[in-house]
């Protein structure tokens, strides 16, 4: 008998990753069992930024609804709006004006524009370098803010659309400012490409972690980029034509081999096709009212009923499903959170790599907390 | 939709399905379906239809409610018919329900409605879970059971998403009362004070 502990064989060990991490985006845990570096087991932890969003909106007036989805990803308010705008103008019928479907274009690709330009710093600062990636593609998000902000009043909060249209017209310069602006991203994403992608430490931390096949990533439910990154040919704004998306020209870019790569450069790509479909809106606005003065906001009443409406968010498929008693208040309020769902294989993803890449790989699905807990 | 509910029909004959128009002007009609045979018609939908993606999965709750219906009755009095117009109150039990947005990625078609529901809110609330056939509905499904109850048989790992592993109730419910001490007051005023008045005097 000895009194000295028992050697034992190699053993996992359990990390909590998170709630403040700053690479979790948020409030957000993973608990991940690992043995050495490698991860075996991952189990997200959500709800650290939970208040019911959908409890809150189902008693409020439909209206009211409105200011509360800018919080859900707090990244994109107005596409936020806009999902729920068109999913309570499905519901009750409403026609959008003209001039608004133009209007929502372009402030729709703007936020994807800097949706983007955010998740490029992010996931370099998730890849340990800190700040400095991150610095440039704030400044250029800096622009499309204060954009957002001469529209709209506020820069993140936008409360911007109104069933039927929008809260108010652009203001006098706006649409020449936007203009330039983005004339001026492709360089902008040019110096980032020029910097970035064939940085060899950037591809060595990115090529070929955590791929993704087309079948994997549709049973699980992934949308948007990060399904696309796996080769999927599938974008909303293409497959539902909602808005007037239909009338403009633009490419659907796809990955090949779905690793953090291919989720990397396909928002690279995405931006870049947003600038062309922006530079066709904004030559083609026309003038007229930017709301349907038929229809109401305050003491709106939808008929009886249900809808699901859905559009291409920067992170994914955002639906709302909406069910009206006829009532001045929301019978049900989903929200179709496509960060919580897009993290459905994170385990999957993350299983075999090393402690370091799983960051990464949170980094690539590029997620919001305040849409993931609601 | 219609084409769907046939296919159904002539694959898997002994389900019991049934289209439910949806008066919205958007007439996104649903299928409901029932809880034995969920899979069975998920499984159909997944492999034969190509509904290879499981969009949304939502709770819906719909506690017991009275309806008014207009019913026409023939009425004879003395050998003469009339035609009498009444108004009759139906008691509608409640239920749980889980609602599933189903698209086709590879058609690139959607969308398909389906409705599950439960016995009734209290103690049959289990219906088939869907995650063995579509991995998207797993954190859905999970969040469902979580707000609403709903208990999801064959789920790989049914645990509650958002609210703590102690909490004991379904917040999202319709009938969900929050509790008065969930903030601390230390000294009670208007709706808080009325409340806890209320609760004293009760107990």
């Amino acid at each position: 008998m000895s009194h000295l502990p028992s050697l034992s064989p190699a053993r996992t060990i359990d990390v909590s990753l998170g709630p403040q991490h700053p690479s979790t985006h948020g409030v957000f845990r993973m608990n991940v069992t690992l043995d050495g570096e490698t991860v075996v087991k991952l189990q997200p932890v959500f709800g650290y930024l939970h208040r019911n969003h959908e409890k809150i909106a189902e008693g409020n007036s439909w209206l009211a609804a409105m200011p509360y989805t800018d919080r859900l990803d707090y990244i994109c308010s107005i596409t936020n709006n806009w999902a729920y705008a068109l999913a309570v103008e499905k519901l009750a019928g409403i026609e959008v004006a003209e001039r608004a479907e133009f209007i929502r274009v372009i402030v729709g690709e703007l936020t994807r524009l800097q949706n983007h330009a955010a998740f490029l710093g992010f996931i370099l600062g998730d890849m340990g370098a800190w700040g400095t990636a991150l610095m440039y593609a704030f400044r250029e998000r800096e622009k499309i803010l204060d954009l957002f902000e001469a529209l709209t009043g506020a820069r993140m909060m936008c409360n911007y659309m109104r069933f039927g249209g929008c809260r108010c017209d652009l203001p006098p310069g706006w649409l020449e400012t936007t203009r330039k602006l983005v004339d001026g991203f492709p360089a902008f994403l040019d110096e980032m490409e020029a910097l970035l992608t064939g940085n060899e430490i950037l591809l060595a931390r990115l090529q070929g972690v955590a791929p993704l096949t087309p079948e994997r990533a549709i049973n699980g439910g992934m949308s948007g980029p990060v399904l696309r990154a796996s080769g999927v040919d599938y974008d909303i704004r293409k497959v539902d034509n909602y808005g007037i998306y239909g009338r403009f020209k633009f490419r659907v870019p796809r990955g090949s081999v779905g690793d953090c790569y291919d989720r990397f450069m396909l928002r690279v790509l995405e931006a870049r096709e947003s600038v062309e479909i922006l530079k066709q809106a904004i030559a083609g606005i026309p003038g007229g009212p930017v709301i349907n003065p038929k229809a109401k906001q305050r003491g709106f009443r939808p008929p009886v009923g249900e809808a699901y409406g859905r559009i291409e968010g920067p992170k994914g498929e955002l639906g709302f499903y909406l069910i009206s008693d006829g009532s001045d208040r929301p019978y049900r309020f989903r929200v179709r959170p496509p960060s919580l769902i897009n993290l459905t294989l994170l385990e999957e993803l993350s299983i075999g790599a090393k402690i370091a890449d799983v960051m990464v790989i949170l980094g690539s699905i590029d997620i919001v907390l305040g849409e993931v807990d609601r | 939709m219609t084409g769907v509910l046939e296919a159904i029909r002539a694959a898997l004959p002994s389900a019991g399905i049934e289209l439910l128009k949806n008066q919205s002007p958007c007439a996104q009609h649903s299928l409901l379906v029932a809880p034995k045979d969920a899979r069975a018609v998920a499984e159909f939908l997944r492999d034969s239809l190509g509904y290879d993606f499981c969009s949304n999965v939502s709770g819906v709750d719909w506690p017991a409610r009275k309806v008014k219906e207009a019913i026409v009755r023939r009425e004879t009095v003395e050998g003469v018919g009339t035609d009498v117009q009444e108004t009759i109150e139906r008691e509608i039990p409640g239920f749980l329900e889980a609602v599933y947005h189903l698209f086709s990625i590879a058609k690139k078609s959607g969308l398909l409605t389906l409705r599950v529901r439960t016995g009734n809110r209290d103690d049959e609330v289990s219906i088939p879970s869907l995650t063995p056939v579509w991995k998207s509905a797993d954190f859905q499904e999970r969040e469902a059971f979580d707000l609403y109850g709903i208990r999801f048989d064959g789920h790989p790992d049914l645990r509650r998403l958002l609210m703590w592993d102690e909490f004991a109730d379904h917040p999202m419910r319709k009938d969900y009362v929050p509790p008065d001490d969930y903030e601390y007051e230390p000294t009670p005023h208007d709706e808080i004070l009325a409340k806890v008045k209320s609760r004293t005097e009760a107990a």
